[in-house]
């Protein structure tokens, strides 16, 4: 079975000479298909350039990294956005959406980017909205939906790109406690329908759905256990 | 197919900043509409200043005596004056196959009256080839004939300038006018010509040998008109008539005792200097042209720094550099699309305003140019922030707040 993440001794140094700042310093982290795993850590601790490198938007110094297989470490730009579109379904903290475009055409674009044709990706989108329970919002604009709804919306959106890999930053630190609760039960369902997901978090609440918890400090894995066992 | 995505992409981010947009199509709007109004009142002005020029007689060479003592110094002492036999050799089909006609003019400045109206004017005593030969035909009444021109009848066509101030409310054909004590029976009014350099309108023709008999008495003629038999041959035309004066009067290069005015070569030098005219202006419209260009840079510019955080979604959703680029390129050329149609449809709008007695007309080739232009302004005014948009980053593009 190929691993949907595979990163060996990844580093990430910003900066040079006296202000270098390692980042990610030597992390190695594989994740198998169908797991749900938390990275944790306290601000500072490159838990945010993981996820980053993680999620191919940025590129790692030194390290390699595959997602299904595929080595991402010499492609240039436009390879990267196609890896991103094709295999990572991004949910953001700030929900990420594109303001004046309706929930159903935020559910597209990505599928656009793809090529996938105006009346399919249609029924894809509102199919994904349906899964999140927001078919009857398919015509809002993000400023007309609440926070909690908006962050369904960006659930929807990755979701309809059918990826390798959810990618969930902070996923729920905009939200109050009954949006995050919505919010995390979603991606509870949509892990136990075989979906790989990765969630990026500082709440143990959050770390505590997950089969498999990731604890970084100053840029290295300080431990990696099972759920429970901690 | 990705070209119409990426035009959808551009078209939803123009009607989310409606304002804007129209602001910036305005000014790619005045910029081709003052390409295409200005460059149409150049034409505008051409097309008058040739018609005047062609109302004074097509394919026309006007031949007058040099004053030989002209500038103080006599270069010509024995100076021969034209005279109707100049004239009268002028009309040889064999030496000069490229002469229509050649007609003399004697003219005199006459008053001329009827009951209690008087009008100062300038008669033209000619033969009657004159009117063919001077493009003048007459609005109504008759031309005079050789008949008439060897009984020396005295018998008058005016121009209708004469005919509105002697008779503004009767019909002058068969009055008897007197001009200088002579009266003359007027039996044509001539078509008007409109404006130009003077009034050919304010002018009373008459048989010469009449005109000669009892006004200005026989001798030189103050100009002999000759017309090619067609506008290409002027300059054939001219030098067979150079040739045959030149005989005549025994003359060469440098003594010659005439000059011979060629319309042709006034038509050409005013057109010279309209087409300058004319591109000038159309100058200044390109200069608001280009400014309009300006105009979408710099709202392009803004709306790529006010957009960074949605380009660094479309990208980290998938969004490759081509897609990004060629929808803020076809954004920007959307909008001079719009600005051209909207110019060109107020520059239809006000050329059908005549101003200034020039009445604009609009040039295919400044329409097709204008819009041509203007896409092109699009595609390279809006390139360079496209590409700005392009090639951000989306980890730095998604943390621009």
């Amino acid at each position: 079975m190929v691993p949907v993440v595979e990163m060996h001794d990844i580093t990430k140094i910003y900066g040079e000479g006296e202000a270098e700042v390692r980042a990610v310093d030597g992390v190695s982290l594989t994740v198998d298909p169908g797991e749900y795993v938390a990275i944790m850590g306290a601000s500072g601790s490159g838990k945010s350039t993981l996820m980053n490198i993680i999620g191919a938007l940025d590129v790692a110094t030194t390290g390699t990294y595959r997602i299904d297989g595929v080595d991402i470490g010499d492609l240039d730009d436009d390879a990267l956005s196609l890896v991103r579109n094709r295999r990572i379904g991004f949910i953001f903290q700030a929900f990420n959406l594109i303001p004046r475009m309706s929930a159903a055409a935020n559910v597209e674009l990505p599928l656009m980017y793809r090529g996938v044709r105006r009346g399919e990706r249609r029924r894809k989108a509102i199919e994904a909205l349906g899964k999140v329970g927001l078919a009857d919002r398919s015509h809002h604009q993000p400023n007309e939906l609440s926070g909690g709804q908006q962050q369904r919306v960006a659930v929807a959106r990755a979701l309809a790109m059918e990826p390798s890999l959810m990618l969930a930053d902070e996923p729920t630190g905009n939200l109050d406690s009954r949006s995050t609760a919505d919010v995390l039960d979603l991606l509870d369902d949509i892990h136990d329908e075989g979906k790989t997901i990765v969630i990026i978090t500082h709440e143990d609440e959050v770390a505590a759905r997950a089969g498999r918890v990731v604890t970084l400090h100053d840029g290295r894995i300080e431990s990696d256990v099972a759920a429970g066992i901690r | 197919m990705i070209l119409i995505e990426a035009l959808r992409s551009g078209w939803q981010a123009i009607l989310a900043n409606r304002l804007r947009s129209i602001l910036t199509t305005l000014g790619i709007m005045i910029g081709v509409a003052a390409v295409i109004i200005l460059v149409a009142f150049g034409q505008g002005a051409s097309n008058s200043v040739t018609s005047s020029i062609q109302s004074l007689g097509s394919n026309l060479l006007t031949i007058t005596p040099e004053n030989p003592n002209q500038g103080g110094e006599i270069v010509n002492p024995s100076v021969q004056e034209l005279t109707v036999d100049d004239a009268a050799a002028l009309n040889d089909p064999i030496a000069a196959p490229d002469i229509a006609g050649a007609a003399p003019e004697k003219r005199a400045a006459v008053t001329c009256t009827i009951d209690d109206r008087s009008h100062s004017t300038q008669v033209v005593g000619t033969w009657p080839s004159y009117f063919e030969i001077t493009n003048s035909p007459v609005a109504s009444g008759a031309y005079f004939t050789n008949a008439d021109e060897l009984s020396g009848r005295r018998i008058t066509v005016i121009g209708s300038t004469v005919a509105e101030n002697l008779f503004p409310d009767s019909d002058p054909l068969g009055k008897r006018i007197s001009c200088n004590g002579v009266p003359l029976t007027v039996v044509g009014v001539q078509q008007e010509k409109g404006a130009s350099f003077t009034n050919p309108d304010d002018v009373i023709v008459a048989p010469l040998s009449a005109v000669e008999n009892s006004i200005t008495g026989y001798g030189e003629v103050s100009l002999i008109s000759v017309q090619a038999t067609s506008p290409d041959t002027t300059d054939l035309a001219e030098a067979q008539a150079i040739a045959i004066l030149d005989e005549r009067h025994g003359t060469v290069e440098g003594t010659r005792d005439f000059e011979i005015f060629n319309q042709a070569s006034l038509l050409e030098t005013a057109n010279t200097a309209l087409g300058v005219f004319t591109a000038l202006l159309g100058a200044v419209g390109a200069i608001s042209l280009l400014v309009g260009g300006i105009g979408i840079t710099n709202i392009m510019l803004v709306s790529v720094t006010e957009r960074t955080r949605e380009i660094g979604i479309r990208k980290a959703i998938g969004a490759s550099r081509r897609f990004i680029l060629l929808q803020f390129l076809l954004e920007a050329t959307v909008l001079s699309v719009f600005g051209a149609t909207a110019g060109l449809l107020v520059a239809l709008l006000v050329s059908r305003v005549e101003i200034a007695g020039i009445s604009p007309s609009v040039v295919p080739i400044s329409v097709v140019g204008a819009y041509v232009i203007s896409v092109a302004i699009g595609l390279f005014f809006g390139s360079y922030p496209a590409k700005r948009a392009a090639s951000l980053r989306p980890i730095e593009a998604l943390r621009h707040e």
